[in-house]
This record gives structure tokens, sequence and C-alpha cells, in this order.
């Protein structure tokens, strides 16, 4: 009556019991390839129309009428600066949000409703951010059409993101850690301060990214406030030869960005335009490119140094 | 002589009565051990001395633990729980340094209580070390990560943490239970060493380490302290069947 001896017996068992991990592993290639294939397609796609249209002029010229001279100078240089006034704002108020939901609130039903309300936030469509922003920063606060108003509207529309990441790092840290910090007398926010906020800053620093890389191909929200789609002047320079040198009058100024300069060339009639649009695109999906790069190289910094 | 002393001292996690009704006196530079089985409220008991306990919501003290010669409560409501951690330092289970330097791992406390002295830290930091007999071993590479050391050294870091910040007990929760033999010896040499500067309050749950290392040895059991007394005497001739059972291997 046992079983180990039968050793025929446990090989036909183990063979038919292996045939589901290949059965598995098939599925689960197959899953992988949809996503990693339809992006390959995209990309492909837009990168044969658009490439043959890539030259220095393209990155330096304003849009034009002609399509032969049109350029996306201000839209990449807007995207840059609304980019900048959404982290500059997105980071500090997230990071905070999540260390005080984690480290300092209260575990009660007034948190848990908080904490169901910022992860509906992230459900939120976009197009309502751009509602908001438009009754609220334009008008409300006056702040008009201007990259401060883009940049804070996108800064609202990753706020949850950056939270839910924050916390989520947080966590992520042992007990034991900030127990040995306790225990050695430190206060609150001297934990926080030097072991929280540290250990938890590359997860942190991914979910930035992620929020970023959302926001920079945002379109919907940023129309709605009001960012014009042609755009020939760049925004004042933030550094002066005069005092006080530097200046934030480009906070104000109004804009445009990547993917509106893209919407613009693709509703046009033209196949030049179309063209433009895919070497627009081609640049912008660079750009997404390359911020993951950056999150993926200073996690790896970060990491090596972190260990438990 | 009393360095501390717990009078009638329950603990509450929620509703849930933890300890009940304690009465244990501290010797100052002695090595106090709590033994008893897995549940028995031993580490519980330990982390009402530095106040761990207030981190978590919806935990209770009742009684007192007094530290003397100034005859503080610890568990006074308006002594703040900082004060007393600062007093008191505490190993743990598993070895918890800190994903920083070795350096830093031991200026940490000093760093808290306000010392900036690139001077003064390291020659306290030197201090720590050569007390947690560490010193030897990690000279050349202070500023290396503390996660790059054996476990056992690690835990020997933890400990020269505790020290560095010239602690008047020094708690350890079943220091050695994450260990080696090896390192659980060595550890326990140390323990023998530290107890002629310090106060020792020491939980383990190996009973053997308790004889080894405590002069006093308290035997709890679901929340209660069954026997205390000076350890010899308890491990030859407890004067509680329950003790008795529980030493001699017949229960737990």
């Amino acid at each position: 009556m046992s079983y180990a001896r039968d050793l025929t017996a446990i090989r036909a068992l183990i063979a038919s019991h292996k045939r589901w991990d290949h059965v598995f592993a098939l599925c689960g290639l197959a899953a992988l390839m949809v996503g990693v294939l339809t992006f390959t397609a995209l990309f492909a796609d837009m990168a044969i129309d658009g490439i043959p249209r890539l030259n220095w002029e393209f990155l330096t010229n304003f849009p034009s009428r002609r399509p032969a001279q049109a350029g996306i100078l201000s839209a990449w240089v807007g995207t840059c600066l609304v980019m900048l006034v959404t982290a500059f704002f997105a980071v500090p108020l997230g990071v905070a949000t999540g260390i005080y939901l984690e480290e300092y609130a209260p575990k009660n039903w007034v948190t848990d409703i908080i904490e169901i309300n910022i992860t509906n936030l992230a459900g939120v469509p976009s197009i309502v951010y751009g509602l908001l922003a438009l009754g609220l920063f334009v008008y409300q606060f006056g702040f008009g059409q201007s990259i401060l108003s883009a940049g804070l509207t996108l800064a609202l529309l990753i706020l949850p993101v950056v939270i839910v990441a924050t916390r989520e790092s947080i966590r992520a840290i042992p007990q034991g850690i900030r127990e040995g910090a306790y225990a050695l007398g430190g206060t609150q926010w001297q934990v926080c301060r030097d072991h929280i906020i540290p250990y938890s800053s590359a997860g942190i620093l991914t979910g930035v990214i992620i929020g970023m890389a959302r926001a920079i191909g945002e379109t919907a929200p940023v129309i709605t406030i009001g960012a014009l789609t042609f755009i020939a002047f760049l925004p004042p320079a933030p550094v002066g030869a005069e005092a006080p040198f530097i200046s934030f009058d480009w906070v104000m100024s109004p804009f445009t960005v990547m993917p509106i300069q893209m919407f613009n060339w693709t509703s046009r009639p033209e196949a030049a335009f179309l063209q433009n649009a895919a070497a627009a695109g081609f640049i912008l999906v660079l750009m997404t490119l390359a911020m993951n790069g950056l999150a993926i190289y200073l996690r790896y910094r970060i990491r090596r140094n972190i260990k438990w | 002589m009393a360095k501390a002393a717990a009078k009638g001292l329950s603990f509450y996690y929620g509703d849930f009565r933890a300890l009940k009704n304690l009465d244990l006196v501290v010797h100052e530079n002695r090595v106090t051990a709590l033994i008893g089985p897995s549940g028995c409220g031993k580490s519980t008991f330990l982390r009402c001395f530095n106040r761990m306990h207030d981190l978590y919501p919806g935990n209770r003290y009742e009684g007192e633990i007094r530290l003397y010669p100034d005859d503080t409560n610890l568990l006074a409501p308006g002594v703040d729980p900082i004060e007393v951690r600062m007093r008191l330092s505490m190993v743990f289970q598993k070895p918890n340094p800190f994903p920083k330097s070795v350096f830093e791992n031991v200026a940490y406390g000093l760093r808290v209580r306000g010392e900036r002295s690139r001077r003064a830290l390291a020659d306290k930091i030197e201090a720590a070390l050569h007390g947690a007999a560490l010193w030897d071993e990690v000279k050349d590479r202070l500023h290396e990560p503390a996660f790059n050391l054996s476990g056992g050294q690690q835990q020997r870091l933890c400990i020269a943490r505790a020290l560095a910040t010239d602690p008047e007990i020094l708690l350890f929760d079943e220091p050695t239970s994450a260990l080696d033999p090896i390192a659980t010896a060595s550890i326990e040499e140390l323990i023998t060493e530290l107890k002629k500067h310090v106060t020792i309050l020491i939980v383990t749950h190996n009973m053997q380490q308790a004889a080894r290392v405590s002069d006093y040895t308290a035997y709890m059991y679901l929340g209660e302290l069954i026997e205390f007394g000076v350890t010899d005497e308890l491990f030859i001739k407890p004067k509680n069947k329950q003790t008795e059972d529980y030493i001699t291997g017949r229960f737990g």
C-alpha cells in the first residue's frame, strides 16, 4: 500500500501534472504578447511615418501653416514646463499626504473614508479635472489659460497615484526598522525624516514617474482649461540678464503641449501634417521612455543601498 | 540594589488582559531573565519598560514601573514615552540594523539626542563597538552598509547601537533566537561582560540560556508571574510546582 514504490505511476502522474505547467506558460506568453506586440506595432508604425520627418528644424521651429516648416518647439518646451509645475505641486502634496496617512493619522472610520476617496479620485475621468480646473484655477483664482493652471490641473490628476505609491512603499518598510528607530528615542518626525522617507524614496519616485508619464500624454483636461493649439512664441525665460535674474513670468504664459500639437495636426486634411503628428508622437513616446528610464536608474541607485 | 520595579502591572491589548498584576524587581548591574512558554506575556512585559506599546492604538497599562534612583513611574501618563526610551535601550529579536552604514547605525541614537560633533560621535561609537565586542571586526568597514555584516555581527551592532546612548537598563527581547549557536555564544558572553556596567533585562525562551547568563529569573505563564528568584535557586529548587514542571521539561 505504499505510493512511493510505484515509480512508473508517480512519473506518469508528474508528467500529467506538468502538462498544465506548459499550458499555463503558453497562455501567459500569449497574454504578454498582446501587450508587447500592440505597443511595438503602434510604435513602429509611428516611427516609420515620423522618423523621415525628424530633423533639427522640427525641434526648433514653431508651428506653421506650411507642414514642411512646422515644428514642435513651443510644444515640447510647453510640455517640459507644465511637467515641472506638475511635479513641483504633486510631489510635496502627495508625499506629505501619504506619510501623514501612514505614520500619523489614527486608523478610524474618518481615515477609512479618506482612503476610499483617494482611491476613487484616481478613477475620475481626466476631463472632469479639466472642468474643475477651468472653474477654479482659470476663473476663480484668475490664473488664466497659463502653464500654472495646466500644471496644477495635472498635479491634481496624478495626486492619487503619488499618494498611493507613497503609502505602498512606506508599508513595505519592516516594522522592526520603525521600532528600532523609536526605541532609540526618536520622535515621529525624526523617524520619518531619517528612516521612513529615505527608505521609501525609491517607491515614491516610481509612483511619481508613473504619474508624470500619465500626465505627459493627457490632452482632454489641458484643452478644457484652454491650452492654445497655435503658439509661435516661447514663455519668458526663467533666468534674465538683469536683477533679480530669476523670473517666474513663464508660469503665467499661454502655452501648448505635445499631445495638443499632435491632435491639432491629425485633424488637418493634408497628409504632410499627419506625418508631422507621427513625428511628434515619436518624440513624445521618447520623452516618456526617457522618464521611465530615469526612474529605473534612480530606483536601482537607491535600492542598492537598502535591504532588509 | 533595585534599579527598577514593576508594581501591580497589568497590560491590555484592547479588552484582552495580557499581563496580570505583575510585581518584579530589577536589580542594578544584574541580569534578570524572563522565561515562560510562548504567549505567556514575557515580551509584552519587556516592551512595557520602554513604552513600545504606545506605538500602537488600543493598548493600556495599569499599575507602575518605577525607575530608581529618581523613582519615576515610567508608565505615568505625564511621562513622555520618548523620555523613557532615551533612558532605556532595547535589542530586538531579529537583528534590525538600519539600511545605513555601520557608523550611522551606532550614531543614530546620539544624533537623535542632538550630538553633532564628528569627533564626539566617533569616540562614542568606537567605545560602543568595543562594548559590543565588534570593534575589531568592523573598524576598517565603518562606512560599509550594515547589512554586509553576518547575522551575529548585525545583532552585536544593534547592541552597540543600544549601548552608545549609555542606557540605564538594556532590554533584550530574545536576542539570539534568530542566530546560530556560535553567534549565540558570543552574545551570551557579551551579556555577562556588559552586566558589570549595565542593568539587563532579558526575555528568552531558552531555559539553558537563562540559567547561563542571568542572576535572577522570573517564570511567567498566561500573563502571570508564577515565580521570581535568584536563578540558581529557581532552577535547582523551584518553590512552585508549575515552575518545576516547566524547567524540568514536563511542560511547555
